[in-house]
């Protein structure tokens, strides 16, 4: 049976509590810093999407600067503190640690991370002073990682930003989309609130492109439009029953879950969870930690070849998970319209297939999971019908980009929306190209001749 | 087992590890403890008129997340009565008969009060005396301690007047706040000092704070220069060291080596530059008297795998190979190599070599890990590759001397050989 308020208050908190506690003192901070090895051209850095510079924010912690390392971090990457919770580090920058090549445990950079950017956050150190107003202005679509990434490197430059977010908060995907052990409701309005702090930035919530208004507006308003759209829509898995009662898609379900008390989440006794990515796992671990006896996790592939870091993995088997490797949904079974079960194609692998990785197959065999409750996390779709709509390039619904540009004049995309959905460091660096590029047109670029 | 007891001027101790005069030696407390650890002697905590402290006392310097790399202090002579020592003295050889009792004294500058002191000490039973002619702070400023090591004249005097008296083996504590230890060493030895020890304390200034901005260590506001050991000061500490067992008088007595030893290598390393025996204290006083456990069973075990029977053996092993620049081989060359299944690609190498030595190693960029090469022929052989790479045996140096024959600098010059490599 689906249903809320499976657990206590106790509970509930404890069990969507802090899942990567910070450093409690800091004098474990320092202890942590002082085994950096201040590596020169460092792994660390080239193995971050924004090029943090790694080994200097960590030997600023070291030498008690406090301050500078989270100016070395923000300069980089504005969602820094975001990222230091988020980040799947142990295929980034903890990866590539040379600690690694040495069979010794990695510097725990994401907590020295979070160390320096709670503390500038916190105390609300406005490390960067924006510029004189340039008159410029430009239009913003989406306040997720991206957008708020673009809009704070464009007001430095002296640049009036206005950004239009469909959702009543700022923070797209970091506040409506991860699981909330993570990252709180607050901490993310906080993280907001900074990027903010450094003013010339102006958020109009509960705006929708394409609904409250259009491209050709903020053409008209503004001397260039960055779109920071994200992705969207749950995909579909195309299989008989998708619409039973007890059928969700983990985006909304992790968005209910982020923007109600824990309690009003209602969660089914025994769950599906179809996929294996990041979100899936997310989707996964919250299921079972709103109160759900039993999550099933159903993948098409191996563990070869599963999206999500072996770090997530982790989680979600510590948090009594059980995974079915090649298994494909082929139907969903009801009652009275409500998931009774699912039926899945027992898979093998075949020749790899375009993203290199070996393509299922089904064997034909086949089972039957008794479920109460199924969630989609098979990936997301991008927004079709906006992409249409305004006739922006694209590949597959990805938005094809120049260095930043898109086909249409004044008109510059990045983040989710152009790479299809990669992690929140991906788009906080793709709004700081963005950003750079919108201010080459708007001061270097040369006039086009009519 | 190798034996590594000792036996300094006929003071016997079970090992060659005492504690050096300073608060870990003041009462008989903490000897008790110290004994009862196994340390082998003490250097009781230095006698002399009776004074008055302050507070604070000490400060340090704390270096990459380790405290106390060094140390430094403004305490001054022992400032319980002098009656109370002599007994707990006393007391404690009674216990103890099998470990060496040094007493450290300052006198007043005449030469009756040393008498009466040093009567007073040999009377309660102390087996040995030092002489501190190096504290570097308070007791300076009234004409004693280090003011007396810094005038090889002065040091000579009271040495004379000890002698005079002494009826027990005589150890002078040199002072480092000079430019060489030798002449204050050499007048001591003429005046017929048994022994030496060094060094005493460094004058020093740890830090500032940077909120109040007085200096350390703070007493109501305001700092003095304190004196400086631990760790940071075994450099310097060896050096001096070496001088006195070289020179032509000083190496004929036996030294007591004293300054940052912290383990059984440092004290090895003291040993093998000539100390008999050496004092601790920072090490003590940062860890507590159990690291003696370690330092014995080291010492013990380097002696085996080395085959030294006993401490004897190898004392002073090391004195004669410092020798002067001009001696060294200038035909001896050696160049690094990295060992790339250890290298962890972690730059330090590069970066120091390209920034502030020869550009000797070479980048190839990777993506995340870069490969570094050392560049052969632009390797002068200095060490710092090897010296700031974190990994154990990862970049060695290896043998290319230029030429198989010894040539040093004034040879070279005689034969009016080339002198530009560049």
């Amino acid at each position: 049976m689906i249903k809320n308020n499976r657990l206590t208050t106790e509970q509930y908190a404890k069990n969507f509590s802090d899942i990567h506690p910070p450093f409690e003192t800091k004098d474990a901070a320092l202890t942590e810093a002082n085994r950096c090895l201040f590596c020169y051209d460092a792994p660390c850095t080239k193995a971050c999407p924004t090029s943090i510079d790694v080994p200097k924010f960590i030997k600023q912690i070291a030498t008690e600067n406090v301050k500078g390392s989270a100016h070395t971090i923000f300069v980089s990457n504005i969602m820094g503190a975001g990222c230091s919770k988020v980040c799947p580090v142990e295929k980034l920058c903890e990866g590539a640690c040379v600690y690694n090549l040495m069979e010794e445990t990695p510097i725990h950079i994401a907590k020295l991370q979070r160390y320096s950017t709670e503390i500038a956050i916190q105390n609300n150190w406005q490390l960067f002073e924006r510029k004189k107003s340039t008159g410029k202005k430009v239009a913003i679509v989406g306040a997720g990682p991206a957008g708020l990434s673009c809009a704070h490197s464009l007001s430095r430059e002296g640049v009036d930003v206005t950004i239009y977010e469909k959702e009543s908060k700022g923070g797209g995907l970091m506040t409506y989309g991860i699981a909330a052990y993570k990252v709180t409701p607050q901490f993310c309005e906080d993280e907001v609130n900074y990027v903010l702090g450094i003013g010339g930035i102006e958020i109009k919530y509960n705006q929708a492109l394409g609904k409250d208004f259009s491209l050709d507006d903020l053409q008209k308003k503004y001397d260039a439009v960055y779109l920071a759209f994200g992705v969207g829509l749950a995909r579909q898995l195309d299989i008989p029953g998708e619409n039973l009662q007890g059928v969700e898609d983990a985006i909304s379900f992790i968005y209910n879950l982020r923007t109600n008390h824990f309690s009003n989440i209602a969660v089914g006794e025994k769950v599906a969870v179809i996929g294996m990515g990041m979100t899936a796992i997310d989707a996964a671990t919250q299921a079972k930690r709103l109160g759900a006896k039993e999550v099933t996790m159903v993948y098409r592939r191996t563990q070869e070849e599963m999206p999500c870091t072996e770090h997530e993995f982790e989680i979600a088997k510590l948090d009594g998970c059980r995974i079915i490797w090649l298994a494909a949904p082929k139907e969903i079974k009801g009652d009275n319209g409500k998931v009774t079960q699912l039926l899945c194609d027992v898979m093998q692998l075949g020749e790899p297939d375009a993203s290199g990785r070996r393509s299922p197959k089904p064997t034909g065999k086949t089972f039957t999971l008794d479920v109460d409750m199924v969630i989609k996390a098979a990936g997301q779709m991008p927004y079709n019908e906006l992409i249409d709509t305004y006739n922006i390039q694209h590949s597959k619904y990805k938005l094809t980009i120049n260095n930043s540009a898109t086909n249409i004049k004044s008109v510059f995309a990045g983040g989710d929306c152009v790479n299809g959905g990669k992690e929140v460091v991906d788009a906080s660096q793709a709004g700081k190209d963005g950003a750079s590029a919108i201010l080459n047109y708007l001061f270097h670029a040369k006039p086009q001749s009519e | 087992m190798a034996n590594i007891s000792s036996n300094f001027l006929g003071i016997k101790s079970p090992n060659p590890f005492w504690l050096a005069s300073a608060p870990p030696t003041d009462k008989k407390i903490n000897v008790l403890r110290a004994f009862e650890a196994g340390w082998g002697g003490v250097v009781w905590k230095t006698l002399g008129s009776q004074v008055k402290n302050v507070s604070s006392r000490y400060s340090s310097v704390d270096y990459g997340g380790h405290r106390v790399m060094g140390f430094n202090n403004i305490e001054l002579i022992s400032d319980r009565p002098l009656h109370i020592n002599l007994k707990e003295i006393t007391e404690v050889v009674k216990l103890f008969p099998d470990r060496a009792m040094v007493v450290s004294l300052m006198a007043d500058n005449n030469r009756n009060s040393w008498h009466e002191l040093i009567k007073q000490c040999e009377d309660a039973g102390a087996m040995g005396f030092e002489l501190n002619f190096g504290c570097p702070h308070g007791m300076t400023e009234r004409g004693m301690g280090a003011a007396v090591g810094q005038d090889p004249e002065i040091a000579k005097m009271v040495v004379e007047w000890v002698m005079e008296k002494a009826t027990i083996p005589v150890i002078t504590k040199l002072t480092p706040n000079v430019h060489s230890v030798v002449p204050t060493g050499k007048a001591c030895v003429e005046a017929g000092t048994n022994a030496l020890s060094l060094i005493n304390t460094i004058q020093s200034v740890t830090g500032v704070d940077l909120d109040t901005l007085v200096p350390n260590p703070y007493v109501a506001g305001k700092s003095v220069f304190g004196g400086y050991c631990g760790p940071a000061v075994k450099p310097i500490a060896l050096k001096f060291l070496t001088t006195i067992a070289q020179n032509s008088v000083t190496k004929k007595v036996p030294i007591s080596g004293i300054g940052g030893i912290s383990t059984w290598k440092d004290a090895v390393e003291f040993m093998l530059l000539g100390a008999s025996t050496v004092q601790v204290c920072t090490a003590a006083m940062k860890h507590g008297f159990r690291i003696v456990e370690d330092m014995c069973e080291g010492l013990n075990n380097w002696m085996d795998e080395k085959g030294y029977k006993t401490i004897n053996d190898f004392i002073g092993k090391s004195v004669h190979n410092i020798t002067h620049w001009e001696d060294l081989d200038i035909n001896y060359h050696h160049v690094a190599n990295i060992n790339e299944d250890k290298c962890i690609h972690c730059g330090l190498c590069y970066i120091a070599c390209e920034d502030t030595s020869h550009q000797a190693i070479s980048l190839t960029y990777g993506n995340p890990y870069n490969t570094y090469t050392i560049k052969e022929d632009d390797c002068v052989g200095c060490n710092l590759c090897k010296l700031v790479c974190p990994v154990d045996s990862c970049i060695t140096m290896v043998e290319k001397r230029v030429a198989p024959e010894y040539i040093n600098w004034k040879m070279w010059q005689e034969q009016g050989l080339p002198l530009n490599d560049h």
